[in-house]
């Protein structure tokens, strides 16, 4: 059964997002996510100062297995990638909503209320829709 | 989150299979705690807790894996060699010995590989064959219609199941389960030898670049065997890690490194094609002589990337030469810790090439495979890295 941390919100794509208190956000992939692509072995984050669009790709996962896209699920600019994954990829797997972040945004004006976040409930449904 | 590219293999369906077939230890995968995947066709475990875990128990100590998928056929008859002298480019004639092993491939009048495949000389008028899982439908036909003039008869083992237990520690913790005959008779193997020993056929054989045993044994022997490994500490191993143990061993996987559009020697094979004796007049034999004496216009290569990345397959690969090449298997090594591939590339490629992976160039070295055997890197140390 894959943890969702009711202090989070959501995307369909497996995103989880976290609001900072100073009014930027963290961004990560789920534990169903990671526990789907299976062991970790490279992850590329966007560097600070880069401007994304939602649905934007903007990071890569990839596990022995398989690569995929993480997108950006709000609009704003990249404040920070977490610079950890580089050398320890390994770490989205053991902690996904922790040490294992993948980037940090500042949401463009009115970007956070557009960008439809799923409350934790919500997210619950996608996973039990999809078996997981 | 959205899948980039999945490992074909394990996401597709091969053949026309409806309902996925399952092995007699389907049960015992679930009950383990594997996630299950289609390969061929098959209902097929791909890892139980970690594939990067379960590759290092089988570099490192021992791993079994579930191969009943694959084909067991037995081919019977006064005609035998004669038969398999003319449907594999690799010469049964090599094997003297009862219990000897030859890999060879099996090819289409074109020279196109139709199958790669282990055959066991047992004796005069006896032949097995193991064949892959996603071609056993298509090579059973294939065969049976060449052996009629032979009147050798073909039959498919689906009594059988088969473990492979591979690892420096696999054969001593896999004789543990024989009796004391068959343990010391199985420990006495030689490499590329199988002996029937009681209910079990035991082979010195594997995939994965570790010594080992292949074992064919029957279908209720199968899960008492599994359970009585992991009792001995054998790790139970997917299909995910037995890809990147044998492609670190610098081993094809047929549809992914080879298939019928590609002959042996662009296929790293050529070493499997017997072309003497002359007379001898394989199937595909005519397609292959003038490849053979002309140099093939391409060649299977190792890659090893310099770079952060992983080389998947159907990436392209840029030589320098018109055309350039393509990723033909491609992984993180956990051995190495850096990703390793096989590539089909111009025969006149050099020693570094370009790989475009998500439209960067990232570069990497051009290696003879195998990159590991027995636990051990065998990449020569980088020169000139930049």
């Amino acid at each position: 059964m894959s943890k969702v941390p009711p202090d989070l919100r959501y995307t369909k794509s497996h995103e989880w997002i976290r609001t900072l208190t100073d009014g930027t956000v963290e961004i990560g992939i789920t534990d169903h996510a990671q526990h789907e692509l299976g062991d970790l072995v490279f992850v590329e984050v966007p560097e600070a100062g880069r401007t994304v669009k939602a649905d934007e790709p903007c990071a890569v996962v990839e596990s022995v297995k398989a690569a995929s896209d993480v997108y950006a699920p709000i609009a704003g600019e990249i404040t920070a990638g977490n610079p950890k994954l580089a050398a320890e990829p390994e770490v989205v797997n053991a902690d996904p909503y922790g040490e294992g972040w993948l980037m940090r945004l500042k949401p463009a004006a009115g970007a956070l209320a557009a960008a439809g976040l799923l409350s934790p409930a919500e997210y619950q449904q996608v996973l039990d829709a999809e078996g997981g | 989150m959205r899948a980039r590219t999945a490992a074909c293999r394990f996401s597709h369906s091969l053949g026309d299979a409806i309902v996925a077939r399952q092995t007699p230890l389907f049960r015992l995968h679930q009950e383990l705690g594997a996630r299950m995947v289609d390969f061929g066709g098959w209902d097929m475990p791909v890892q139980y807790s970690s594939q990067i875990g379960e590759h290092h128990a089988v570099r490192r100590a021992a791993g079994v894996f579930d191969v009943s998928h694959m084909g067991v056929l037995d081919l019977r008859g006064q005609r035998v060699r004669a038969f398999l002298q003319q449907l594999l480019a690799n010469d049964v004639g090599k094997l003297k010995v009862p219990g000897k092993a030859l890999y060879s491939c099996m090819l289409n009048e074109q020279g196109g590989v139709l199958d790669d495949l282990i055959v066991y000389y047992l004796d005069e008028y006896w032949f097995r064959m193991v064949v892959n899982a996603g071609t056993r439908a298509k090579d059973l036909a294939w065969i049976r219609e060449h052996a009629r003039s032979f009147a050798v008869e073909v039959t498919e083992r689906t009594d059988l199941a088969m473990l492979a237990i591979q690892g420096p520690e696999a054969r001593a913790k896999a004789a543990q389960l024989m009796g004391p005959a068959e343990s010391s008779a199985a420990l006495a193997l030689g490499t590329f030898v199988g002996y029937g020993l009681g209910r079990w056929f035991v082979a010195r054989t594997g995939y994965t670049g570790e010594d080992g045993f292949e074992i064919m044994m029957p279908a209720v022997d199968a899960v008492p065997a599994w359970r009585g490994l992991n009792a001995l500490g054998v790790a139970s191993c997917g299909l995910g890690a037995r890809d990147t143990l044998r492609l670190e061993a610098g081993m094809n996987l047929y549809g992914n490194d080879m298939d019928e559009r590609t002959h042996p020697f662009e296929s790293g094979l050529g070493w499997t094609v017997a072309l003497a004796p002359p007379e001898r007049n394989f199937l595909g034999r005519a397609a292959l002589e003038p490849i053979a004496r002309e140099g093939s216009a391409r060649k299977l290569v190792g890659l090893v990337l310099e770079e952060r990345g992983v080389l998947r397959a159907h990436q392209k690969v840029l030589t320098g030469a018109a055309g350039g090449g393509e990723i033909t298997s491609g992984t993180f090594s956990p051995t190495l810790e850096r990703s390793i591939a096989l590539a089909r590339v111009p025969a006149s490629t050099g020693s570094r090439v370009q790989v475009e992976i998500r439209g960067k160039l990232l570069g990497a070295r051009v290696v003879r495979p195998p990159f590991v055997r027995a636990g051990k890197s065998l990449l020569p140390p980088a020169k000139d890295t930049p």
